[in-house]
């Protein structure tokens, strides 16, 4: 059946004489109150539109200014990734991780690589871990600034937008020199990583964490207590601690609403219990909640990354790689002078890495929220089934519900706060 | 897949005394704790691991499904859940028949979170979830006819040319949607499932402002 209809479920005014709904009165009654005539409106907005980050489609229910209904429209671009993955190989997947939440590339490697690594039972070096910290921090914080930026020319700021895209291209020349590539970088591989950071590129890093929290202290004074931007944020959106557990959120979203969750604390990886950061925790839940919550979580990754550079200083030198062979592929030369090792480099790249019949899921802290992925393997070199949980995706199942009574512009503000991107939306 | 000992801190027991032969088959694979369980109960052994004390996975982490490449094996659906308090996690799965329709209670009374979570299934493996307020398609629109993507027996390329999709795909009108009189359930009244029927004569009415 055409299951499109039963949207507004239930709402008839009353039964007629054979038991048929009466239509719902779209203009107030003759009479009434409402001088003005109270006839709802439906705005259609997007799939192209700037406010939706994305080709997100909402259709909103006005009444005069006031949502009555939103209606949020997905899929525009749907690719299949999923479905994809289950005809590649692991290492093949990577490359279609990077473009699922396309503004935090390298957390997305780290997640899957992790998440390979659990199925095959593959235990990875301690440079490695420090390696994956740096590039999952530092996704953090070129998300949340374009979540900063975004949100502020939504309300109307536009200065901050340049200050956090001047600070994200910072790090976007960082991920270049590392990975060659500024978006699609496919960092890791299972069992290691593609690259070393080269010569001389944790004195830049090192650099940016010195610098960083300049300007984080510049938006700090210019939002935080700005007339404005709280009267366009306070008491906005608001979701409580137990509505955001009900509706499975993850990320500054559930913390905004006071639910201390963070993946990185509660399951480390990594070796996150062994870094020193908070976990920043609103009160209200609304969006200057999450505004103050991305604000410190930015703080806090750079307190990781400067942690993590001193951990990399110490273990210069070592490898970055498994020496599990099975999934590494062995040097050149050794592949070139020992029988056993040309013979994994054969098996490698002929038949790809055999994973074990079982599955795993494994979610880590995205910029996003928990961002998971789940695995099932049936032996073969190809999963069965990858399923990404997408934290965007799940979070922007709220949107009808803090929409709900808002005004229409308030529509835009509360959009931006969830901060979504649509590449992983729709996958 | 071991049989092993699941990890500290999660007691299966009181799960089994309390529904015995509905939980059919327990494991552990990579760590996660993987039970079975019967397809018609399904929703109150989640509903019951939600409110126990000592239970309490409040949290719904993720509703999927995973169909085998082995024809023989039946269709799953997954819900990921998660105690916070506890900080433990339980996969539990129903499995079903995949030469008939697929149905199984939707958990959307017991978490809202799984409203989309259960459409993205219904649209990927066409599973249907009773008791769901809207299940309809969600990545792909309404009128996609070639059948549910994530099922092994949908080929990577789809089941129409590509002369034929692109055709549907210039021919489909999503802007058509959702005019002022398709909101409202008068014209589905003849589509309405049987249970929202009900519903309707027993005197239940939506909100309306």
């Amino acid at each position: 059946m055409s299951t499109r209809t039963v949207e507004l479920e239930l709402a008839t005014p009353g039964l007629d004489a054979a038991g048929r709904p009466i239509r719902l009165p779209l203009t107030a009654k003759k009479g009434s109150d409402d001088e003005f005539g109270a006839e709802h409106m439906l705005v259609n907005i997007g799939p192209q539109h700037p406010a939706t980050h994305g080709v997100l489609r909402l259709v909103v229910e006005l009444e005069g200014e006031t949502v009555k209904r939103c209606i949020p429209h997905i899929g525009y671009l749907h690719s299949g990734f999923e479905k994809l993955g289950e005809y590649r190989h692991y290492n093949q997947i990577i490359p279609l991780t990077d473009r699922t939440d396309y503004l935090s590339p390298m957390a997305n490697n780290v997640c899957l690589a992790l998440a390979a690594e659990k199925l095959m039972g593959i235990a990875i070096t301690e440079r490695c871990q420090v390696l994956r910290v740096i590039a999952c921090e530092m996704s953090r914080i070129i998300s949340h600034l374009v979540w900063l930026g975004t949100t502020g020319i939504d309300l109307g700021a536009f200065t901050p937008f340049l200050w956090s895209f001047y600070q994200r291209e910072r790090i976007y020349n960082l991920q270049e020199a590392w990975t060659g590539a500024r978006l699609t970088t496919s960092l890791t591989r299972v069992g290691g990583m593609m690259a070393d950071v080269p010569e001389g590129w944790e004195a830049g890093l090192r650099d940016f964490c010195v610098t960083f929290p300049t300007t984080l202290n510049e938006v700090d004074t210019m939002f935080t207590r700005n007339s404005i931007w709280c009267g366009r944020t306070q008491g906005v959106g608001i979701l409580s601690a137990d509505e955001a557990i009900n509706y499975s959120l993850s990320g500054p979203m559930l913390r905004a609403s006071g639910v201390a969750y963070d993946v990185r604390k509660d399951r480390p990886y990594l070796g996150y219990d062994s870094y020193d950061f908070d976990v920043p925790v609103g009160e209200h839940g609304d969006i200057y909640d999450r505004y103050r919550v991305r604000l410190e979580e930015m703080y806090q990754s750079n307190r990781i990354l400067e942690q993590a550079l001193d951990r990399l200083a110490r273990l210069q030198g070592a490898p970055i790689n498994t020496a599990d062979h099975r999934v590494i592929l062995p040097s050149k030369t050794q592949a070139m002078s020992d029988m056993e090792a040309m013979i994994h480099h054969f098996k490698q790249v002929m038949e790809g890495v055999a994973a074990p019949v079982g599955e795993s899921y494994l979610g880590i802290e995205n910029p996003k929220g928990e961002l998971g992925y789940y695995f099932v393997s049936d032996g073969t070199a190809k999963p069965v089934r990858w399923r990404i949980r997408p934290p965007s995706f799940i979070n922007l199942a709220v949107l009808p519900k803090l929409c709900e009574g808002a005004l229409l512009s308030d529509v835009i503000a509360i959009n931006a706060s969830i901060d979504i991107v649509m590449g992983e939306i729709d996958r | 897949m071991t049989t092993a000992a699941p990890p500290f801190g999660l007691d299966l027991g009181a799960l089994k005394t309390a529904f015995g032969a509905a939980i059919v088959r327990q494991a552990v694979s990579c760590g996660d704790t993987i039970v079975w369980v019967a397809a018609d109960r399904a929703h109150e052994i989640l509903g019951w691991l939600k409110n126990t004390p000592g239970q309490e996975f409040t949290y719904l982490t993720d509703v999927t499904a995973v169909d085998y490449r082995d024809v023989e094996l039946p269709l799953e659906v997954v819900y990921q859940l998660r105690s916070l308090g506890r900080k433990v996690d339980l996969r539990v799965k129903v499995s079903l028949d995949k030469t008939k329709t697929m149905v199984v209670d939707s958990v959307w009374d017991l978490w809202k979170g799984a409203d989309w979570l259960e459409r993205e299934v219904f649209d990927m493996f066409g599973v249907h979830f009773t008791g769901h307020p809207d299940l309809r398609r969600i990545l792909m629109w309404d009128t996609y006819a070639e059948g549910h993507p994530l099922r092994k027996d949908f080929p990577l390329r789809g089941n129409f040319t590509r002369a034929e999709q692109t055709r549907q795909a210039l021919a489909a009108n999503p802007e058509a949607y959702y005019s002022m009189e398709e909101l409202s359930i008068v014209d589905a009244f003849d589509e309405l499932p049987e249970d929202m029927k009900r519903r309707l004569a027993k005197g239940e009415r939506g909100e309306i402002r």
